[in-house]
């Protein structure tokens, strides 16, 4: 064999596996189609009445109507779903829901009166985590049959037994337990007494404005428009959420058009499609707390002056206008803004001086050491490190601990931490959400009945759950406000909370796909109005 | 002995040879299986143990952050955790032995029918990957040897040291950026462009080889697109390894006087190379092949990650860091399968490669 030849040969075989580098299909997505690039390693259910992540939170609202709802066009106002209108007797106590006539399900069905009660008695029956929604109106497995029922014709009325006022229990009826799914299609899938849990974890008997047609875990959801839909055909046939881990992989399937939104760019990813005609980025306020929990149980954080020292030493502004510019921006409070009741609050600025000051009078005039346990991943690595810098200016030593989202949230509920750096989102679109867990804790027992985060960081506070039980059961709106006004400010002020952001959602989209609104919270991220050009 | 092992023998007792031949081969065959239940159960013992010890709560990954006391009890005591953790092996070395790793909380999924999903969409990257290692990485491995200190072999240790070196996270990214984003000469990350989904039933699980068995090919043209760029990085990697393993087990036999030898004799340099040196460096090549494949197997998680690729590494990946045990001890059972596996494998290839070990047996 000649030197030629033996050279070709291996060239050749090299070049060999390389052949198949053609491109053979175009890459835009289909003009009837929304495509998602996502994060949704998350879902674990798309069971309504099981669902309690982000993602599956999101998809089930589309595919799920629900008894109220906060409506894409209007984020704000509370209007009917699947109920037409409802009336609540004087005492607060009984609410009576007409359903709308002409409702049909995916598979053809009528949405009846039987459905809705099943619904609503499914979600306590089953037991799973969202069940506590409706659990806190005072409904249980033994009773919610009685207290939930169909009341002849198109009513379904429903007592709680629960001093609660009226607009939180609205409140409740629109969020995800809610959702009205048709008992015939759930029971025919019964294993075992579940309600058809194992099915419907994967499937859907709904009536919302799009179908499941897949879930394929860490790999994509499937949806399809419902053309029956009660507000009318949603403008695209398909949406499609696929699982992208990768944010920078996120970031070149929509340059190249094979995505329609990103859902997880991150801002040094953001900052370059500024220039890109084709690519639209847009933020949207969301409801997600960003706090550090103080431990009660360790000792110098007992003291309220060291914890009013620490809540001046945190560069709140700095950050803001640094590196979570666009992203983040100050709120001092247990309620995000945009929620009923929320007050723009943000006492605290970084004042090291002051800090210092009450650090000596608190007895503490060198500092004390204290560990602060994070997520390991951006922002809290750039957040703590922050907090580690600029306490250490007064004398507190922080170690940082950074570690898995799921083992910062265990230790912090066994509450074997000092400082927890975490964020915390609503439950339904109500105050109470998290003012209940926030301002909740009369039991500081190592078992209580509820593990509120009060509990966690062991803020023993009977007189202050009290007030902010009363709020909850307040009937007059305005006296209402006024009260969660209140409530924020002590909280702030003296709990053992350092509160420091609520967040924007940036989202990146293809500048011929637009309608897209995720909401304050998943409850509120609509697929329906999505359209394309 | 038993009967089976004494069937063979002509008439009244076995033959003297033949004797210690089927002996040996029962000996042979209780080793392998005595081996090979000694490594499941130090594999799923540790992985069991150290799934208990690690700093995530499975059951907060069932119920999340917000379930109440209640709820958080009831998870716990359905998937077992309140029993002793002895008494909680062996429940689950019984319900494995029966075939049945429990359901994953990730998917809801029996984790046998994820394994079943997933692990398809690994071999369809792997396999290509392998290809290129050993058909690329051989013959370079060679030239680098004969060429010692010149200028091939410096371009082939300056390919294999940048293989070896670079992150393959990094190398996906750049890849796709190219290829993908600039050139567009590829698919994007994904199996398949959205259009082309949900198209072909899945038989095997290999989208390429399922599409042409449907007869769908532009679904299979879509999937090779969408193949073509991480398989070949993951080549490349396996390319740059084999490579420079050839090139060392080369340069030892080309030191042997047997080949000064056969030169001697007027055998042609490219028979003694290629023929006589390679076939003598087989035996370790395949050992390297074999372990090569099943790190392509299980470790692929970067790259998987890059490439939003449904395989066995992001499946475990994602498992362990949900604390989803039951996935976690599965995958680790099947990655424990396939290294057995391609052990077993490579001792039947060993014979056919080198004459010394046939006649051992």
């Amino acid at each position: 064999m000649t030197e030629l030849t033996r050279r070709l040969l291996l060239a050749g075989s090299a070049a060999a596996p390389f052949a198949g580098w053609v491109r053979l299909a175009d890459a835009a997505t289909p003009k009837d189609t929304a495509v998602f690039a996502k994060q949704i390693d998350d879902i674990i259910s798309l069971d309504p009445h099981e669902s309690y992540e982000l993602s599956g939170g999101e998809i089930c609202t589309n595919v799920y109507d629900r008894l109220l709802r906060y409506e894409a066009e209007d984020h704000t106002k509370l209007v009917g779903g699947v109920a037409e209108s409802w009336a609540v007797s004087p005492d607060g106590k009984t609410l009576t829901f007409k359903i709308r006539p002409n409702l049909k399900f995916h598979s053809g069905a009528p949405v009846t009166v039987e459905d809705v009660e099943f619904s609503l008695q499914r979600a306590v029956l089953i037991g799973k985590t969202p069940a506590f929604l409706f659990t806190q109106l005072g409904w249980s497995k033994a009773n919610v049959k009685d207290l939930v029922k169909a009341s002849g014709g198109d009513t379904v009325t429903a007592t709680i037994t629960a001093d609660f006022a009226p607009s939180l229990v609205l409140n409740l009826m629109s969020s995800i337990v809610a959702s009205i799914m048709e008992k015939k299609v759930a029971m025919a899938h019964d294993t075992n007494g579940d309600l058809g849990n194992g099915w419907l974890k994967s499937n859907s008997a709904a009536s919302g404005a799009f179908r499941l047609v897949s879930w394929k875990a860490n790999e994509s959801v499937t949806l399809e428009a419902n053309p029956g839909f009660r507000l009318g055909a949603p403008p695209l046939k398909r949406v499609v959420v696929r699982h992208v881990p990768e944010p920078a992989s996120q970031r070149l399937l929509l340059e190249k058009a094979d995505a329609d939104f990103a859902r997880d760019l991150t801002p040094d990813q953001i900052k370059p499609l500024s220039g890109n005609p084709d690519i639209k980025v847009e933020s949207f306020k969301a409801a997600n707390t960003f706090y550090c929990g103080l431990n009660l149980g360790y000792e110098p954080l007992a003291n309220p002056k060291v914890r009013q020292a620490m809540k001046m030493l945190v560069d709140y502004d700095g950050m803001v206008k640094s590196f979570l510019a666009g992203r983040f921006f100050v709120q001092q409070s247990f309620l995000p803004i945009g929620f009923f009741g929320a007050i723009a609050y943000a006492p605290f600025k970084l004042d090291v001086e002051k800090a210092k000051a009450l650090l000596v009078e608190a007895g503490y005039k060198d500092g004390f050491a204290v560990k602060i346990a994070a997520p390991n991943v951006s922002p809290w690595t750039e957040i703590s490190q922050s907090v580690q810098q600029t306490m250490g200016q007064a004398g507190i030593k922080v170690s940082i601990e950074p570690m898995e989202l799921k083992a910062v949230i265990g230790q912090y509920r066994a509450r074997n931490h000092q400082i927890a750096m975490l964020s915390w989102g609503p439950d339904y679109f109500d105050p109470h959400t998290n003012a209940d867990s926030f301002v909740h804790n009369d039991d500081n027992s190592d078992n209580p009945k509820i593990k509120p985060i009060a509990w966690r960081n062991k803020w023993l506070i009977p007189e202050i759950t009290k007030e902010m039980l009363a709020a909850a059961r307040e009937l007059d709106t305005a006296k209402r406000a006024e009260e969660y006004a209140v409530l924020q400010k002590k909280v702030t002020d003296d709990g053992p909370y350092i509160f420091m952001f609520q967040n924007n959602i940036q989202v990146a989209r293809r500048a011929t796909t637009t309608g897209y609104n995720p909401g304050i919270t998943g409850d509120q991220s609509f697929f329906r109005t999505i359209r394309k050009s | 002995m038993s009967e089976a092992a004494t069937q063979g023998a002509p008439t009244g007792a076995p033959a003297p040879a033949d004797r210690p031949r089927a002996w040996i081969l029962a000996h042979r065959a209780a080793g392998i299986l005595v081996s090979v239940g000694l490594t499941f159960l130090g594999l799923t013992c540790v992985t069991f143990f150290i799934g208990r010890v690690i700093p995530i709560d499975p059951v907060l990954a069932i119920v999340g952050d917000k379930a109440s006391p209640e709820t958080y009890a009831r998870v716990r005591a359905e998937i077992g955790l309140d029993l002793p953790l002895p008494v909680q092996y062996w429940r689950y070395l019984v319900k494995v032995v029966h075939g049945d790793f429990g359901n994953s909380v990730i998917t809801s999924h029996p984790v046998l029918q994820d394994l079943l999903q997933v692990f398809p969409a690994t071999l369809e990257l792997a396999v290509p990957a392998l290809l290129i290692g050993v058909v690329v990485g051989i013959p370079m491995g060679v030239v680098a040897a004969t060429h010692r200190g010149r200028w091939p072999d410096q371009v082939i240790r300056l390919l294999s040291l940048f293989g070896y070196s670079m992150p393959v996270f990094w190398l996906g990214l750049v890849g796709l950026l190219l290829f993908y984003a600039t050139l567009g000469w590829v698919g994007g990350p994904g199996r398949l462009d959205v259009g082309f989904e949900d198209i072909v039933t899945p038989v095997t699980g290999v989208i390429t080889v399922d599409s042409l068995l449907a007869g769908e090919y532009d679904v299979f043209w879509n999937a090779l697109s969408h193949l073509v760029l991480p398989a070949s990085i993951l080549g490349y990697l396996s390319l740059a390894y084999i490579a420079r393993m050839t090139r060392s087990f080369m340069l030892g036999q080309l030191r042997q006087e047997y080949v000064l030898a056969t030169l001697a004799k007027g055998l042609s340099p490219w028979r003694v190379i290629w023929v006589h040196a390679l076939g003598n460096v087989w035996v370790q090549l395949v050992t390297i092949i074999a372990l090569t494949f099943g790190s392509l197997l299980e470790g692929a998680v970067l790259t998987e990650t890059v490439f939003a690729w449904p395989g066995l590494g992001l499946y475990i990946k994602n498992s362990l860091f949900n604390a989803d045990l039951n996935a976690v001890l599965g995958g680790t059972v099947l990655v424990g399968v396939v290294y057995i596996g391609l052990n077993m494998l490579s001792d039947l290839i060993y014979p056919l490669v080198d004459p010394r070990a046939r006649d051992r047996q």
